[in-house]
């Protein structure tokens, strides 16, 4: 026993030498990044392959780089791998002249076949990439990816030489050179994807963009260090960059006041109620970007099947008041397709008319919501200010058709995944929705709601519909071609409605015009890394 | 022989924990595919599940899994497909655990002295004065305490870093928020002993003998006085690791807590399973660790 308590007696010593050695291990010091940027959530992967969230496509971005890359004034494609190229007066066949002196960040040139390599791994269909939808505008792409064609020698991409790669397209498609900026279509290093399998990409593989990834630790950081091999290393302004992970808007404000981070990306990562005084900042920054915030209508479901009644329920919304109390920053939308979006003409959208609504539900049958039945509204909790959002337009919906027609709506909150079944399976009557366009182009919004599109699911179809966007894809001239778009749109969300467009999305940054620079806002939200850095003795800790 | 039976108990305890969580994952709407944003094509969902195997029935889907996790084989998380699940675990691991044994050492640090002085001061001041500072403690949430910390000790007065890890100055706050509720009660737990030991007879019997006050409060109160909070240290220190959620996300430190919650909400089966067995396993041992700590303690206490 007195062992024992001996033993005991050195308890308190050998516990405070554990908690040290837990302390030291658990905390490693290292050197302070040049540029830190809250990046939001947790990425998933950074393989160009697997990103499907902003958030994976943001850190993936300064890592591997395609044909083009974005410019970070105005996202438009700029050169990158590819130095120049040519497109055939048709706008089908594009010729590439990559850069002689482009190299992965361990030396070795990249030539076209990595390129090729790239493409090809994305279009396999043992790979099953969720963005591989992208590359459909290549020939014979979508065939190969679904299996049905073999021989990729009929893809139309390939590498007559070293230093050239040629596209052929199905149809013209203005928007391929910024397609090739997509990080989807980035060139990878095949050696380390055969040699590492799934975890090549935290074995320190080779890469193509501006960085290198010195670590990834999943919840706390991305920390990336400038490539020196890459062909415009001498532009990168920012040495180490740090991605951070965050998932309390009010914990980001605080390490942004308190100058350990100096750029905050996406409006949910500061609190949503601090948005109008942070406003007031030079700060704050915010711009037109292609996102829209709209509402679901399941048409297969009486009376929503009836378009008169779909029309009476836009038509009473009044989105400039749901707008300003809502969403501030934002532009309410008579249409789906953003006003700044690329080869777009606007045309007619849904306007409020609360007298004509209240005819077309008579019309429809129900004479001052008489006999109406009670429709749910399905309002999914995407997390923090996000789900807080969606609940109250849920409840100023509900108020707006309980008043105007007399209509009653009963609110479902689902957690997120159970409202994307939800939804997918067509089990709601209405249910709130948004979308971030891929690309810089109305395709990206209005091909949603083709018969054939997985992200449609409103069960709504039109062979008008149809066909003006199938006349459109293959029109090479682009004002006709808009035309041609303007008239699909103007079916989708003045005559037919199985969506009721609430507004346009705002792009949010929040960074010192006098502490940082190369900080732009643009229609993509993309921030090339490469551009940005801090003002030397600006303060920043 | 009671230890090696209660640690064989943990092999049909830990294969019904498996199945069941197994189990009732699946039965969650979702799965760790469904994004607001469809896969290209049904094609490419269909071979994006059959390349997780999530086609296949979930029995023989747990068939797999139990053979490959006899084999240390825990499998690719679904959510960080770069990732295997011991390799998050492993990640996130030695910070909550760090994170969990400073609270700890907070906790008890904190809790027995305030919990001893207040009891031998009992009806005065100091004890009034303590008691209240206990009760506040208690009552005040971590997700209040958190960012109030945060504010007063980092943004106003700029001594130490309002969030992150790394640092062991970037661990005190973290360390406060978490170990302060359990610190109050430790405290209370402390001074309860402390009191009902003082009134008890060996004590007088002390006393009486011309000891020490010091003496009869330190070496023979104190012992028996500390039991109750010997007892509570176990199901707390399991607490303080399980329950790191709200600290580690107030304060964004890499730890497990996270991924608890994450992890079920992006139906990442492969990891909660994970998480749910290494949890289990902690608790379980936590208990066995309480239990021989009591038999060290009392001798009255004996294991057959």
């Amino acid at each position: 026993m007195p062992v024992l308590l001996n033993a005991l007696g050195k308890l308190p010593g050998a516990f405070s030498f554990l908690l040290l050695a837990v302390l030291i291990a658990g905390c490693r010091q290292e050197p302070p990044a040049d540029l830190t940027v809250i990046n939001g959530p947790d990425p998933g992967s950074l393989d160009p392959l697997l990103v499907t969230g902003i958030e994976e496509l943001r850190a993936v971005l300064p890592l591997f780089e395609g044909l083009t890359r974005p410019d970070p004034a105005t996202s438009r494609a700029l050169p990158a791998l590819a130095e120049r190229w040519e497109i055939s007066p048709d706008g089908r066949h594009y010729t590439f002249h990559l850069r002689t002196n482009a190299a992965w960040s361990t030396g070795e040139p990249i030539t076209s076949a990595d390129l090729v390599y790239s493409w090809r791994r994305v279009l396999e269909p043992t790979n099953a990439c969720q963005y591989v939808n992208l590359m459909y505008p290549l020939h014979g792409a979508e065939a190969y990816s679904a299996g049905q064609l073999k021989d990729f020698a009929q893809v139309g991409v390939r590498a007559p030489d070293a230093h050239t790669v040629e596209a052929t397209l199905d149809n013209p498609c203005p928007w391929f050179l910024d397609l090739c900026a997509f990080q989807t279509l980035s060139v990878v290093p095949r050696a380390a994807i055969e040699r590492d399998g799934d975890q090549w990409i935290m074995r320190h593989p080779p890469f193509s963009g501006p960085y290198e990834l010195e670590y990834w630790r999943i919840s706390d950081r991305v920390r990336l260090r400038r490539n020196e091999r890459y062909w415009d290393a001498a532009n990168t302004r920012s040495r180490i960059v740090d991605l951070l992970v965050m998932s309390s808007p009010a914990t980001a404000l605080n390490l942004y006041e308190d100058h350990q981070v100096d750029v905050i990306l996406d409006k949910p990562l500061v609190p949503t109620e601090l948005l109008p005084v942070l406003a007031k900042t030079p700060d704050y920054h915010t711009f037109p970007m292609l996102g829209s915030y709209f509402v679901r209508i399941n048409v297969t479901r009486p009376p929503l099947n009836d378009p008169r009644v779909r029309r009476a329920l836009a038509l009473t919304v009044d989105k400039p008041r749901l707008t300003q109390r809502i969403a501030p920053t934002c532009e309410p939308a008579d249409q789906i397709v953003p006003g700044a979006t690329a080869n777009y003409l606007r045309g007619e959208g849904q306007h409020r008319d609360p007298e004509l609504a209240r005819r077309l539900l008579a019309e429809a049958g129900f004479p001052e919501g008489k006999g109406f039945p009670k429709l749910s509204y399905l309002a999914d909790s995407s997390g923090g200010g996000g789900g807080r959002m969606n609940e109250r337009v849920a409840v100023e919906l509900q108020d707006t058709w309980r008043r105007e027609l007399g209509i009653e709506i009963e609110i479902r909150s689902l957690e997120k995944k159970v409202a994307i079944v939800a939804q997918r399976t067509l089990d709601y009557d209405l249910s709130r929705s948004s979308w971030i366009g891929d690309y810089n182009d109305p395709s990206t919004f209005l091909d949603l709601f083709t018969k054939a599109n997985g992200n449609n699911r409103t069960g709504w179809s039109h062979p008008e519909y149809e066909r003006l966007l199938h006349e459109a894809s293959s029109e090479a001239d682009l004002g006709k071609r808009a035309l041609l778009l303007r008239d699909a749109e103007t079916l989708l969300v003045r005559d037919e409605v199985p969506i009721i467009p609430l507004w346009f999305e705002s792009g949010f940054t929040l960074n010192s015009p006098t502490r940082i620079e190369g900080m732009f806002g643009n229609v993509l939200d993309v921030h090339p890394l490469n551009a940005i850095r801090r003002i030397p003795d600006s303060g920043t800790k | 022989m009671f230890f090696l039976k209660r640690i064989l108990f943990l092999v049909p305890l830990l294969l019904v924990i498996s199945s069941l969580s197994f189990g009732l994952l699946r039965l969650a709407p979702g799965g760790p595919f469904d994004h607001d944003r469809a896969p290209a094509s049904p094609e490419v969902e269909r071979l994006l599940r059959a390349r997780y195997h999530l086609d296949e029935p979930v029995w023989q889907q747990y068939g797999r899994w139990l053979n490959d996790a006899l084999h240390g084989d825990f499998g690719l998380s679904l959510k960080y497909r770069n990732h295997t699940v011991t390799d998050i675990i492993r990640q996130g691991l030695p910070v909550s655990l760090s994170l969990g044994l400073l609270a700890f050492g907070f906790a008890v640090g904190v809790g027995i002295p305030i919990g001893f002085f207040t009891a031998v001061r009992r009806g005065e001041w100091a004890d009034w004065g303590g008691s209240f500072l206990v009760l506040l403690s208690i009552c005040v949430p971590g997700f209040v305490i958190g960012p109030l910390l945060a504010m007063i000790f980092a943004l106003k007065l700029h001594w130490l870093p309002p969030a992150l890890w790394g640092a062991p100055l970037q661990a005190v706050l973290p360390m406060v928020t978490l170990g302060l509720y359990f610190a109050g009660r430790v405290a209370r737990l402390m001074r309860e002993g402390m009191t009902q030991t003082l009134q008890s007879e060996f004590i007088r019997t002390a006393r009486a003998k011309g000891l020490s006050e010091f003496a009869v409060l330190t070496r023979h109160a104190f012992r028996l006085a500390v039991m109750p909070v010997v007892s509570y240290s176990g199901p707390m220190l399991a607490d303080l690791l399980t329950g790191s959620f709200v600290v580690e996300s107030i304060f964004q430190i890499p730890g497990i807590g996270v991924f608890i919650v994450d992890s079920s909400r992006s139906r990442d089966y492969p990891l909660v399973i994970g998480l749910v067995l290494l949890y289990a396993v902690l608790l379980l041992v936590m208990n066995l660790v309480v239990d021989l700590a009591y038999g060290l303690l009392d001798p009255r206490v004996k294991y057959e």
